[in-house]
């Protein structure tokens, strides 16, 4: 295994670095770049929609379809019974189900899926099945699921340290719960796979996913094929953000089934209601804590219990759960320290990955815990984080990781001088004061974020590359574009290779045929493992092109270089189209595949120790707000934001990232709620019902800065990872809503305010501050008398 | 036959269903699939078109939400989709539309989904405002747009950014001319065969139409009901649409009032109603979307009885009066009789709402009107509060109100009103006033709101209301939409 370490020629007109616009941008503004549903149908192509449960739990007796034959355009109608290989579709562990069978897990569960000639024919066809469920009760209370210790997969939990020493030593200890709601992907582009009859029995499927293998993999076993007579291409998403890593396979593999039974095109659309209902979410989590700690507020002794809400099945719950525990630290170091992480079974959709997976709520519980032993104390928030960040000798995460690069102390600082945190904390103070209905509040807080899968054979990946003779370069990688501009980056690794314009790369789309094996583009890892793969790739077509240079012109192999669109050597150059062909001439291969493993990561999960992360972004934002305490309604007026990306490949699309992250994590913790009934049925199953932030919702004052700094290890061009780690910084907002809402008890109280912060929960904080004041003032009251008897 | 212009191409279209939507139209049937399906309920602006219209003999342009657009009631308009903005087949930046450049150029597109959305919202704005007319328009404008990806701020700056290109003009402008000098079929409408789209031009045939068809569906702005069509998939035998009812779109105005036709759309009357009644500015700025406005009428929202639609309050409030007309003639509805039940009006199956009547202002008028949502942005309200009243010697008279979202439909807090009557407006008496309607209202918890959160905002806002009028305390966060 070769691990690159390339420095660039600060002399040379250099791609990686540069702001490059988004490969499709200019064919997505003239509404040129094809998504699936955009495709010409091929001829004779039928629709394919789910038939669904009506109710969330009970025993399915029968799927009636005798309604079925008086829909025009009807052409079948396939249950769990035509199935010839495997039903269960678990994507680690079993439990997720294609098509339930005997019994029903949760309200819309699908149970069959019929075939027309149209979409609407389809739609109107699903409905018109009657199914039949004996009704049993639905549990969809995450509370119950914890007192029942109704699993869908183990507890588990790691140690470092003895918290009972701990606590005993602390002057201060406090308790506290945090219920974190979850969060619809709300990706624009829902879900949709599209299924053809190919060579030799085998079938190809077009499908927006973040896990081409999988879905190939899952078709496979699902159909009884072997995975060479099943591909997938997948060229672009419209936004994915983890909803489409498990979520996008039963709706392929239900498009491939009824392509396989009908032998013509399937495509298999989910309109928003029905994906909102059938996919899974961001979990909800239950979070409870026990702290104690110093008259300085720093914690000795850190008892956290993470539960996530993981719906009927195990689908990614463990390690989502896991990575809750990872990050229940955040930047903070507990001296002793206990994280369990329970995974509860509740009768709902089964959640399922979303940026972060699992890290924004365990590290939201971070920040509940230092803004309620700050107003314990009096103490200001900033410095209650500032005594708990990790620092030489503080440096041992709860599961035994050495934090090495400490950049986040410096940029604390640098962000609070830049932005001026002392200085406007006073004037919120003053504010306040003299604003008995509007309340400002201001919030810091910082953010790392553990790099690489936890699942070890995960952090692997590969890509392909031609040079063509005309001189212009394929580039084809295991990874996928969903937006946030991988293509783009990865072109321009390859560009930087061969120093050549990056208009002579061209990207085409991701299919299982060109690179194998692949693993979801997920884990923010997309650029670190691909880009590594395409760079390894490149660099060995480079090696062989500089022996032939070296031994065609008979010069010395470090005299060859590749810049600015030519091949310099001692003594002359050439254009890198006429090298291409002088090569190809000579008989020079032109093609190689590149691979690409990460280095250091281990973790024994028996022992709950190891490096399960390569490395470690960073990020610290600074966020004011204004809340309406007659109504709570509130305004994200000012955001300031300094993140880590190490060296980055792209500032322009890393920005773009992180401002994205940031609104969605303000969405999630302000705006998006999700409503289930206690029968379980979803109500909010739409953008009427469901409100992810708009564009008024951007705060005013947003600005967001690279941290000069580069990754300690030798990731891609000492690039950090950048897709998951920013949602984080919005952590800040809430604290914020929490500290405006404070300054009613003179910062005091820290309220109870269950993220989403919605409008009620803030007024409901209110009312809450208000009841502990008036109880304050009697006790002092009482106090006094006392006094004076 | 119905005949419109897709953006160079005159259409000439007959034989299609009814309930088809310009969007589903679009991407089935002309290859043009640059125009999204997000949502397919005008919730997130992914399909945006702009439309083109010959109005009082100049033609505007706007954008509307083509999932909820019928095809029919494109006849006579011109409909521009993402594609027509750029003439050149593989266009480099530089021959990409202002709008389109400043897009690539400002990083505003990522998954790039909502991207042909927000461009034709942008191209809107950009037709419609010579400058850049500040970053509050250009967040008015494209409220109805939703994006994953970018968190806004490029799509913002790009918006100023367009303007600082030459301006050009779109490539489809000489083939709109020749269109909109062109003499059209008169008697337009479409059929499947089974089912039938009536375009009445006149007040006159919409009447007899309606009185013929009784069952037909109604369509006016069709911003809710095309849900039943994209949604609840209901295939409606016969749909009348009132888009080409001219007499319908007129707004009046002498001393006893104003007069707005019932197909005037919310950005038509907007101007005139709020130039009267400004504090209702929050309330129509804040209705759906920008799409939404540009579609939506207020006869479609009356006649639509939903509990929680914006203006029916304010319209309680103001004591306005719906003008109902049909082939037996014509009559007026006090607007706090108009309302049966949920979803339940007192029209009857001929009759067609075609005026509402609102009295001018009276002297010391008092007018205080409050929307609460989860978003400030297109969304359904949780509470709208309207409150008005004569302020005469201190006194509080004549007092009415329009509440929404507090009961299954738009209505007025009686007990409120009782307790304020003739008293002095005082901090005493509205606390008063608001501790009444704990008698007026038992709200239902819902997923928008509880019914606690509902009932103590209503009451915040009576005192929201009382620190306006007494002191120059801030009452209101700083956001775009307020």
């Amino acid at each position: 295994m070769r691990h690159f370490e390339i420095k660039l020629n600060p002399a040379a007109k250099n791609v990686v670095g540069q702001p490059v616009k988004h490969e499709s941008a200019i064919a997505q503004v003239q509404g040129k770049a094809p998504y699936v549903d955009d495709a010409v149908l091929p001829q004779g192509a039928l629709h394919a929609y789910p038939v669904l449960s009506p109710v969330a739990k009970g025993k399915l007796l029968s799927i009636d379809a005798s309604a079925l034959d008086a829909i025009s355009g009807y052409v079948c109608m396939l249950t769990a019974a035509d199935i010839v290989g495997k039903k269960d579709i678990g994507p680690v562990h079993p439990g997720d189900v294609l098509l339930a069978e005997n019994e029903i897990s949760y309200h819309a569960q699908p149970v069959a899926v019929v075939v027309a000639e149209s979409y609407e024919q389809a739609r109107i066809a699903a409905r018109a099945v009657v199914v039949e469920v004996e009704e049993t009760a639905a549990q969809v209370d995450v509370k119950t699921g914890l007192k029942n210790q109704d699993w869908v997969r183990p507890p588990y939990s790691f140690e470092r340290g003895d918290i009972d020493t701990g606590f005993a030593a602390a002057p201060h200890r406090l308790q506290g719960e945090l219920s974190v709601g979850g969060q619809e992907h709300f990706y624009l582009e829902g879900q949709i796979a599209m299924a053809m009859p190919a060579e030799e029995g085998g079938i190809f499927v077009k499908c927006s996913t973040q896990h081409p293998s999988e879905v190939q993999h899952l078709i496979a076993e699902v159909l009884g094929l072997p995975m060479n007579a099943v591909t997938i291409e997948m060229r672009r998403m419209g936004g994915a953000f983890g909803g489409k890593e498990t979520q996008a396979a039963p709706w392929a593999i239900l498009a491939a089934m009824a392509c396989r039974k009908t032998g013509r095109a399937v495509k298999l659309r989910l309109a928003r209601a029905e994906d909102f209902k059938l996919t899974g979410k961001r979990h909800p989590f239950f979070n409870r804590y026990e702290v104690g700690f110093d008259d300085q507020g720093r914690i000795l002794a850190a008892d956290i219990e993470v539960n996530g809400n993981c719906g009927y099945s195990p689908d990614l719950s463990d390690s989502i759960v896991d990575r809750a525990m990872f990050h229940s630290d955040n930047c903070y170091f507990y001296e002793n320290v206990r994280v369990t992480g329970q995974r509860v079974k509740v009768d709902t959709v089964s959640h399922t990955a979303f940026r972060g997976f699992g890290g924004p709520q365990g590290m939201i519980t971070a920040e509940a815990i230092m803004d309620d032993v700050a107003r314990y104390l009096g103490k200001d928030p900033l410095d209650v984080r500032k005594a708990n960040l990790y620092q030489p000798g503080r440096d041992l995460t709860p599961y035994h990781q050495k934090v090495e690069q400490f950049v986040v102390g410096p940029m604390i600082d640098q962000l609070c001088a830049e932005a001026e945190y002392h200085k406007r904390r006073q004037a919120i103070i003053e504010f306040n004061k003299t604003s008995p209905v509007v309340k400002k509040g201001l919030a810091v807080t910082p953010v790392k974020f553990g790099i690489s899968f936890t699942a070890q054979h995960l952090n692997q990946a590969g890509a392909l590359v031609h040079v063509y003779y005309d001189g212009s370069i394929h580039l084809n990688h295991g990874g996928t574009e969903m937006g946030q501009g991988l293509n783009t980056k990865v072109r321009q690794i390859v560009a930087q290779v061969f120093g050549v314009n990056i208009d002579r790369v061209g990207v085409s789309a991701t299919r299982t045929d060109k690179v194998p094996n692949t693993s979801a583009t997920a884990a923010s890892s997309g650029a670190d493992l691909n880009g590594m793969a395409a760079l390894n790739a490149a660099t060995t077509i480079k090696d062989r092109l500089i022996d032939f240079i070296a031994e065609e012109y008979a010069v010395a192999k470090d005299s060859i270089h590749f810049e600015n669109d030519e091949v310099v050597y001692a003594g002359g150059s050439l254009g890198f189209a006429e090298l291409a062909k002088k090569a190809y001439f000579a008989r020079i291969g032109l093609s190689s595949t590149g691979f690409y493993s990460t280095p250091k990561i281990y973790f024994d999960r028996n022992e709950g120790k190891g490096r399960p992360f390569f490395y470690f972004s960073h990020g610290v934002a600074l966020t004011e707000v204004e809340v309406d305490t007659l109504t709570g309604e509130n305004c994200v007026t000012a955001v300031d934001v300094l993140h880590d990306v190490g060296k980055s490949l792209n500032p322009a699309l890393d920005i773009g990232q992180i401002e994205g992250a940031f609104v969605q994590g303000m969405g999630w913790l302000t705006t998006e709620q999700l409503h289930w009934r206690d029968n379980g049925e979803l109500m909010s199953v739409g953008p009427a019902t469901y409100k992810i932030p708009a564009i008024g919702d951007t705060p005013k004052h947003f600005d967001v800065k690279l941290y000069d700094s580069e990754n300690p290890e030798y990731s891609v061009f000492r690039s950090k990872a950048v897709g998951e780690p920013p949602f984080m910084l919005a952590n800040s907002v809430w604290c914020a809503l929490r500290d405006a809402v404070a300054s009613i008890s003179d910062y005091r109280y820290s309220p109870p305010m269950s993220p989403p912060a919605l409008p009620e929960t803030i007024l409901n904080a209110v009312n809450a501050t208000r009841v502990w004041l008036n109880e304050k003032a009697k006790a002092d009251q009482a106090m006094e008398t006392t006094d004076a008897e | 036959m119905i005949e419109f212009l897709l953006n160079e191409q005159p259409v000439e279209l007959d034989d299609v269903a009814p309930t088809l939507s310009v969007l589903d139209w679009l991407r089935t049937k002309t290859g043009l699939t640059g125009t999204k399906e997000g949502c397919a309920s005008g919730d997130c602006g992914a399909c945006t078109v702009v439309v083109g219209q010959k109005e009082n003999g100049k033609v505007h342009y706007k954008h509307l939400n083509a999932c909820l657009m019928l095809v029919g009631s494109l006849h006579g308009k011109h409909l521009v989709t993402v594609e027509g903005l750029t003439a050149a087949a593989n266009a480099k930046l530089e021959e990409l539309h202002p709008v389109q450049r400043a897009m690539v150029e400002c990083h505003g597109s990522q998954c790039g989904f909502c991207t042909p959305g927000f461009i034709m919202s942008m191209f809107s704005l950009y037709m419609n405002e010579p400058a850049f007319p500040g970053k509050d328009k250009v967040i008015h404008a494209l409220g109805g747009n939703l994006c994953r990806c970018t968190g806004y701020k490029p799509i913002i700056e790009a918006c100023e950014r367009m303007y600082s290109y030459p301006r050009t003009t779109a490539p489809f402008m000489q083939a709109a001319d020749k269109f909109f000098n062109c003499t059209l079929c008169s008697n337009p409408g479409l059929s499947d065969g089974d089912r039938v789209f009536y375009l009445p031009q006149s007040l006159r045939e919409l009447v007899e139409l309606k009185s013929s068809y009784s069952q037909a569906k109604l369509v006016a702005g069709g911003t809710d009901l095309s849900l039943e069509f994209t949604q609840q998939l209901k295939l409606a035998e016969e749909v009348i649409s009132l888009v080409d009812v001219q007499e319908l779109k007129t707004i009046t105005e002498d001393e006893h009032g104003l007069k707005i036709g019932a197909m005037a759309t919310y950005e038509q009357f907007m101007p005139a109603l709020l130039k009267h009644y400004p504090e209702a500015s929050e309330l129509f700025n804040r209705l759906g979307s920008s799409q939404i406005r540009n579609a939506g009428t207020l006869g479609g929202s009356l006649a639509n009885a939903s509990p929680i639609g914006d203006p029916a309050p304010l319209l309680l409030a103001l004591d306005a009066v719906v003008e109902v007309i049909c082939e037996r003639g014509s009559r007026v509805i006090p607007i706090n009789e108009f309302f049966l039940g949920y979803r339940r009006t007192q029209l009857h199956e001929d009759e067609v709402i075609s005026a509402v009547f609102i009295p001018a202002r009276q002297a010391d008028q008092k007018l205080a009107c409050y929307k609460i949502s989860k978003r400030m942005e297109d969304d359904i309200s949780s509470v709208l509060l309207v409150l008005s009243f004569q302020l005469v010697e201190n006194r509080m008279v004549n007092v009415k109100s329009g509440f929404g979202g507090m009961a299954a439909t738009p209505v007025a807090a009686e007990s409120m009103a009782q307790v304020m009557e003739g008293k002095d407006f005082s901090e005493h008496n509205i606390q008063q006033a608001a501790a009444a309607l704990t008698a007026d209202f038992k709200p239902m918890s819902d997923v928008r709101a509880s019914q606690h959160y509902r009932l103590q905002v209503c009451q915040n806002l009576m005192q929201r209301f009382w620190l306006e009028q007494s002191s120059g305390i801030a009452t209101r966060v700083s956001h775009a939409a307020l």
